[in-house]
């Protein structure tokens, strides 16, 4: 095998990344009115449980029929015009509360020919960390799917909550970032 | 219906990256995970990203010394920076977004946070800009040389010269953001963030002086390629004797 060229080390995104990383509307995937559309929201916590009122929140997902608007994903679906699946929040600077508007995902397959649950993949980074993390939002009235979810699965029961979005009124999640702690959420490696 | 392409990529290699908890640069120490990653099989969700389908991107803003539209040009040390994105297997990445964002030559940002150093904000320059990789992974900016400036970490801290690069990539896990440093910056063995990176892998940030790059009477160059994770060698790939 070659020998592999080094990656470039990650850097903090800094506290004025959002002269270029966000712009308003960023985090609004679908229009208001548009059907199925649902708002996920929450806030992002420091070890103190103090607000990270810095934080940047880019999200990818799959839209309402489970597929990625991306040339790899060249199941025969229909994409929906205008949607991209991606999206940009910021914390807001007082209270570390962000918040997203979009639709629920369909499903996508699993590495094993299955289905995964309905989830939404996250990036979280800010000032302050060095490296992004990555992780995962499900849904708290997805409770069958997520039972035969192979990820959620493969985590500790314990931990397996941190992903899950409560569903706290009609069409709106609940989705809170928490470091360090019994309660950190889940981040990947993969 | 047909199968959907998944591509393996080859795992972040957390040894050339910084640890996510750096005391010398204090915010990391309550803003880091504690418990360890968890490793998982990567599916369509993580193999493929948003990359590829971000393509509106306007010619005018690789030029950063003009991009605000005020019709004069910032004032600075002008400067072309250049040079390719790939993926550790040494293939370019083409059509991928690259962003940017910086302080003036005076190193002050045009950003409200901004409240505390002195420094004259330039009308002419806002310091961010954007583009698309070229179909060799290449990329481009017209800019002015960024200058150092104090933060609040410890007492008379200075961030060295630097140029913030994010890189969306063609799959979410090859997400990059990362800073881009200036040869022979005074302040770079003195500074937190970049000293967070492993020293073997903190040139990797620095771009080198280039005086092909350099225009005469106009501007001087420096080159500076980024390495982002690859695609994983296929078993036929590895096979041979």
């Amino acid at each position: 095998m070659s020998e592999l060229l080094g990656q470039t080390p990650s850097q903090t995104v800094g506290p004025y990344y959002t002269l270029r990383l966000f712009r308003e509307g960023e985090n609004i995937l679908v229009p208001p009115g548009h059907p199925g559309r649902i708002v996920v929201q929450g806030i992002v916590l420091d070890g103190d449980r103090r607000p990270i009122e810095d934080a940047l929140l880019e999200i990818w997902q799959a839209n309402s029929v489970g597929r990625y608007r991306h040339p790899d994903d060249v199941r025969d679906l229909a994409l929906d015009d205008g949607f991209t699946g991606f999206g940009r929040a910021i914390t807001d600077f007082e209270t570390g509360v962000y918040r997203f508007e979009t639709i629920k995902p369909g499903l996508v397959p699993d590495a094993e020919g299955a289905f995964q649950a309905p989830h939404i993949s996250l990036i979280v980074q800010g000032r302050g960390m060095l490296n992004p993390v990555f992780t995962r939002i499900y849904f708290s009235d997805e409770d069958e799917a997520n039972r035969d979810d192979l990820i959620l699965r493969g985590l500790p029961a314990i931990r397996r909550g941190t992903l899950i979005a409560e569903l706290v009124e009609n069409g709106v999640y609940r989705f809170d970032v928490l470091f360090q702690g019994d309660d950190e959420t889940v981040f990947f490696d993969f | 219906m047909s199968e959907p392409i998944i591509r393996y990529y080859g795992p972040k290699a957390y040894a050339d990256h910084p640890p996510f908890s750096y005391p010398d640069y204090r915010s990391t120490v309550k803003r880091s995970p504690t418990h360890d990653l968890i490793r998982i099989v990567q599916t369509l969700s993580e193999t493929t990203g948003p990359g590829p389908a971000w393509t509106e991107i306007s010619e005018e803003d690789t030029d950063l010394t003009t991009n605000t539209g005020t019709g004069s040009p910032a004032i600075g040390e002008r400067i072309i920076v250049t040079g390719r994105v790939l993926d550790e297997n040494g293939r370019g990445v083409p059509g991928t977004v690259l962003e940017i964002w910086q302080p003036n030559a005076s190193g002050r940002y045009s950003h409200w946070r901004e409240t505390e150093f002195p420094a004259p904000l330039d009308p002419n320059f806002v310091g961010v800009g954007q583009c698309l990789t070229d179909a060799e992974g290449g990329y481009r900016f017209t800019t002015i040389k960024p200058g150092p400036y104090p933060w609040g970490n410890h007492p008379n801290a200075w961030r060295p010269c630097h140029i913030h690069f994010s890189i969306l990539g063609p799959s979410f896990g090859m997400r990059l953001v990362t800073q881009m440093y200036f040869p022979g910056d005074p302040l770079i063995p003195l500074d937190p963030i970049f000293n967070s990176a492993p020293p073997h892998a903190r040139s990797r940030m620095i771009a080198t002086y280039d005086h092909e790059v350099t225009e005469a009477n106009w501007a001087l160059g420096y080159r500076w390629d980024i390495v982002l994770r690859g695609e994983l060698a296929t078993p036929m790939d590895e096979g041979g004797d």
